[in-house]
């Protein structure tokens, strides 16, 4: 099977295989070109003859429950990344199919996080072939060296439902660790001493997996209510001393930023969203979890506590400053797709405005409309932007693959999508001639925010008109860079080797970026 | 093995910086090792950089280690010819460019309410630190640096005058105190340094040491460009010569205090009510008016703190200052914000301001507000306030058409 195969040039100007991990991929067609066609994925048909009527579906541990479930070679494992930094159990999976001389499972997490650096010996001896969700950190640099025996394929948590959902990926087991769970399956995330919050990124995994394992360190007898997750689709159930660390679930390191230099952005940035009227009574916004979209959050309260206006939502992350603004009044509604701190989740059980949501809900593009075009402003980060717009959150400007997507890539389709961004980074400017990798057409970003002045997307003539006389410094996006430039001079770009070892999936699932094998330098 | 002179910093949370080992041998060439977190970006220039230094002061056998944490070319540079100059003294000079856009000068009279003061040994904080706009920014060789960081953080600080664009603030540099200052000024004062902060003045004979040495300079190198002086009182010796260190030179602009030495030296603590410090601030003001000059205010230490701030900047213009320090960027919009003349006194300056213009076209000689005779310091404050408010976008320059229409 090859790795990859036939390179074309996609309509993001790409070049990107069309055969990934053996199978064909479509290359990117354009923002809302490529429709699908078929239906959807469906998982086989069980009967409650085969399960036990007093529900109880508890077996002794996981290897046994991974035994039971089928555990081969070659599968497809699911976990879920509510946990973390603090996921205890994602590994153990590993640990036990590695005791079991298992070999080429496809790992599918919807997120990776510095813990599961241990996936790296298991990416060696060959129990992982590869990892298809995101590749952070230490697992990143792996894959940057071309040491993944498959192909990463990185998705948006959108688009990850969206390729479960139409078939692309098949689940064969899902491992779902869940704070709180009954014997028959149902669990949730809002009780228990690993609280998280929702449990929305496991959703795809319990509708469509072929066996679904629920692993809890909080075995309550039925019912569990809230049921975020439904027993009616779990195979079997396994109670853990301890599923996650609580300090690093819910770190609370989502702080309010500090630096000046962001607080300005920060600042800059609510002040353009208030002089393009794109804050009024009711209007809605993206919440995000980095220290620059928490202040920004301040700004727009004072905004509207000054105006006695109330925000009818806000979605996506949640934590203390958001559930303030909830109880103060000032947002209405928080459409909570994960769960920054133990307010957040606190707020989630007990607050009905407080509500969770999954990415089938607000993010999956082959559905009839989700949450995320609905909202008014998005504010986002990037590891760089070019000088078309288009960004970058994957890899860093040496080349390296650091990050995933998240649901960066679905939230671009708000109505106005903001990039409060350093104009450089120790040195390293943020804007490029061209990013390294895209994961954001340009067409969908609309401003970048710089400590040195703003640029408006030359496509939002609208924008453009209303800032006319601001007192923000708007300046091009070109001359952001020659300032940048002036400042650190022109950096050299990373040199790559010819072979794809990730590819970039648009949220409707085609090929939008292929991240290359790094060169290394001769001096290191 | 040669001598080894070691500069910059590195290590957790050093950012921007570069750490400098320089070894020079007898034999060998140039042995240059660079490990830089901006290695893919930067390290061919990097290494080109550095050879070319080498090249320029004539080393030819040397083992050169740089630790790079994304420092700047000129932040590089000045650490590079700072190790250099620690095992060959001499005089000449690797500069950066000066950029056009830090040839400035600033007027005697400007605004002086924020000045920010940026260690002068962390490149990290000097490079972003003109996008706060505050009214001047320091670049500290004094009390900021570590004793043997001081003969490093005057090519930083060299260097930043040169190459970082501080967007209009007024560049001042805080000396060292007796003779190292005296020093200090040869690496400021052909950069285009607009003002002097002299740190513990206590009588006016500083002030002439340190002009001394600036006309020196400026006629060796044929320089003829404003340098303002802000002497600092820190002391109880200064506070009662504040009059004639205030009043000893022309370019004097600004007398401040410095209150953390000044209460000290009395033998109390600084208290957030400032009980001990009132005699001392109030003599600073009454010298800097009595000599025509900016009476400029201590800095506020808690930088977590801005409600106390704002407290503490009301308190300080209702004693009559004109501006205070600051340590931290973002003090320096509650700063201006509390300097600056609040909407009612706008207002009641607009009214005064108004019947003198009136009064002036109608040839009139007193300017009247209905049946109140305004006395002319009044009309020169209300002045000063519109001045102000115009300075600072509190008011639209054509104020008057609209007024009239009302």
């Amino acid at each position: 099977m090859n790795k990859f195969d036939k390179l074309v040039t996609n309509a993001a100007g790409r070049i990107v295989p069309t055969v990934v991990n053996g199978k064909p991929a479509i290359p990117y067609m354009g923002v809302g070109k490529y429709k699908p066609d078929g239906f959807r994925a469906a998982p086989k048909l069980s009967s409650c003859a085969d399960f036990p009527a007093d529900g109880n579906k508890v077996v002794p541990d996981l290897k046994e429950a991974l035994i039971r479930a089928g555990l081969r070679d070659g599968m497809t494992i699911s976990t879920h990344h509510h946990f973390r930094n603090g996921d205890l159990v994602a590994t153990q999976i590993f640990d036990i199919a590695h005791e079991l001389g298992i070999k080429d499972l496809m790992w599918y997490p919807s997120a990776s996080f510095p813990c599961h650096e241990p996936m790296t010996k298991y990416l060696e001896d060959g129990t992982i072939n590869h990892i298809e969700g995101s590749m952070n950190g230490a697992l990143g640099r792996f894959t940057s060296n071309g040491k993944m025996k498959g192909l990463g394929v990185l998705r948006s948590h959108g688009g990850r439902y969206q390729a479960v959902q139409d078939g692309e990926v098949h689940i064969d087991i899902a491992v779902i660790a869940a704070p709180t769970a009954d014997p028959f399956g149902d669990a949730n995330g809002v009780n228990g001493s690993a609280a998280c919050g929702p449990l929305g990124f496991a959703l795809a995994d319990s509708q469509y997996a072929d066996k679904v394992i629920v692993v809890t360190d909080n075995l309550i007898p039925f019912p569990c209510l809230p049921w975020q997750i439904n027993g009616n689709y779990v195979d079997y159930v396994v109670v853990l001393d301890k599923i996650g660390i609580p300090e690093k679930i819910v770190s609370g390191t989502t702080e309010i930023t500090k630096s000046p230099d962001r607080l300005l952005l920060a600042e800059w940035s609510a002040k353009f969203c208030d002089e393009a009227g794109l804050i009024y009574d009711g209007f809605s916004f993206q919440a995000g979890a980095g220290g620059t979209a928490l202040s920004i959050g301040i700004y727009f309260s004072e905004i509207l506590r000054e105006r006695k206006w109330k925000a009818r939502f806000a979605r996506g992350g949640s934590n203390k400053y958001l559930v303030k603004m909830l109880e103060e009044g000032l947002v209405e509604y928080i459409l909570d797709g994960q769960t920054f701190d133990l307010d957040g989740v606190q707020s989630m059980r007990d607050n009905p405005n407080h509500t969770w949501t999954s990415p089938f809900t607000s993010y999956n593009y082959h559905s009839k409309g989700n949450f995320s075009s609905m909202v008014d402003i998005v504010i986002l980060g990037a590891t760089e932007v070019d000088v078309n717009f288009n960004a970058n959150v994957v890899t860093h400007s040496d080349g390296y693959l650091l990050h995933g997507i998240g649901g960066w890539q679905n939230t671009l389709f708000g109505k106005c999508v903001i990039l409060p961004i350093p104009l450089f980074r120790d040195r390293m400017p943020v804007i490029r001639d061209q990013v390294t990798t895209i994961c954001g057409p340009g067409e969908l970003i609309d401003v970048i925010v710089t400590e040195r002045g703003i640029a408006i997307n030359p496509l939002r003539t609208d924008l453009i008109e209303k800032m006319k006389n601001s007192s923000l410094p708007i300046k091009t996006i070109e001359e952001l860079k020659d300032e940048a430039e002036k400042i650190c001079g022109v950096p050299a770009k990373p040199k790559f080797t010819d072979e794809v070892v990730a590819v970039v999936k648009w949220v409707d699932g085609t090929v939008l970026d292929s991240i290359w094998k790094v060169k290394e330098t001769s001096d290191k | 093995m040669g001598a080894i002179a070691n500069t910059g910093n590195k290590g957790k949370g050093i950012r921007s910086d570069c750490f400098v080992t320089l070894e020079l041998t007898d034999q060998g060439g140039i042995h240059l090792q660079v490990e830089s977190k901006v290695e893919v970006m930067y390290g061919d220039s990097i290494r080109k950089e550095a050879l070319d230094i080498l090249e320029f002061f004539g080393i030819k056998n040397a083992n050169l280690t740089i630790e790079d944490s994304g420092a700047l070319s000129l932040v590089l540079a000045a650490r590079l010819e700072a190790a250099i100059k620690k095992l060959i003294p001499g005089d000449t000079c690797f500069l950066p460019a000066i950029l056009a856009e830090n040839q400035y000068t600033t007027a005697k009279d400007r605004n002086r309410f924020s000045r920010l003061y940026l260690p002068g040994n962390s490149p990290s904080l000097m490079i972003n630190a003109g996008i706060h706009k505050p009214d001047g920014i320091i670049l500290d060789l004094e009390d900021a640096v570590a004793p043997d960081k001081k003969d490093e953080a005057r090519y930083l600080v060299r260097n930043a005058l040169c190459g970082i664009d501080y967007y209009g603030a007024e560049r001042m540099v805080r000396i060292n105190q007796g003779e190292r200052g005296i020093t200090d000024l040869e690496f400021i004062i052909p950069y285009n340094v607009n003002l002097i902060l002299l740190p513990k003045c206590e009588k006016p004979e500083q002030v002439h040491a340190v002009n001394d040495q600036i006309r020196k300079i400026q006629h060796d190198q044929r320089i003829n460009k404003p340098v303002w002086i802000m002497p600092i009182i820190e002391s109880a010796l200064g506070v009662i010569n504040a009059y004639q260190i205030a009043s000893c030179a022309e370019n004097v602009v600004s007398l401040a205090i410095g209150l953390e030495d000044y209460t000290a030296d009395l033998g109390t603590r600084r208290t957030a009510e400032g009980t001990e410090s009132f005699f001392a601030r109030s003599m600073v003001v009454n010298a800097a008016r009595a000599a025509g000059i900016q009476p400029i205010d201590s800095v506020f230490s808690d930088v977590g703190d801005m409600e106390g701030l704002r407290q503490n900047v009301i308190r300080s213009k209702a004693l009559g200052f004109d501006g205070m320090g600051c340590i931290h960027p973002r003090q320096i919009v509650v700063i201006h914000e509390s300097f600056a003349p609040t909407p009612d006194e706008i207002e009641k300056a607009k009214k005064i301001v108004f019947a003198f213009h009136k009064a002036t076209e109608q040839g009139l000689g007193v300017v009247a507000l209905g049946t109140k005779m305004i006395d002319p310091p009044v009309v020169k404050r209300a002045l000063n306030t519109i001045n102000l408010a115009l300075k600072m976008n509190k008011l639209a320059e054509n104020w008057r058409e609209s007024y009239e229409q009302i």
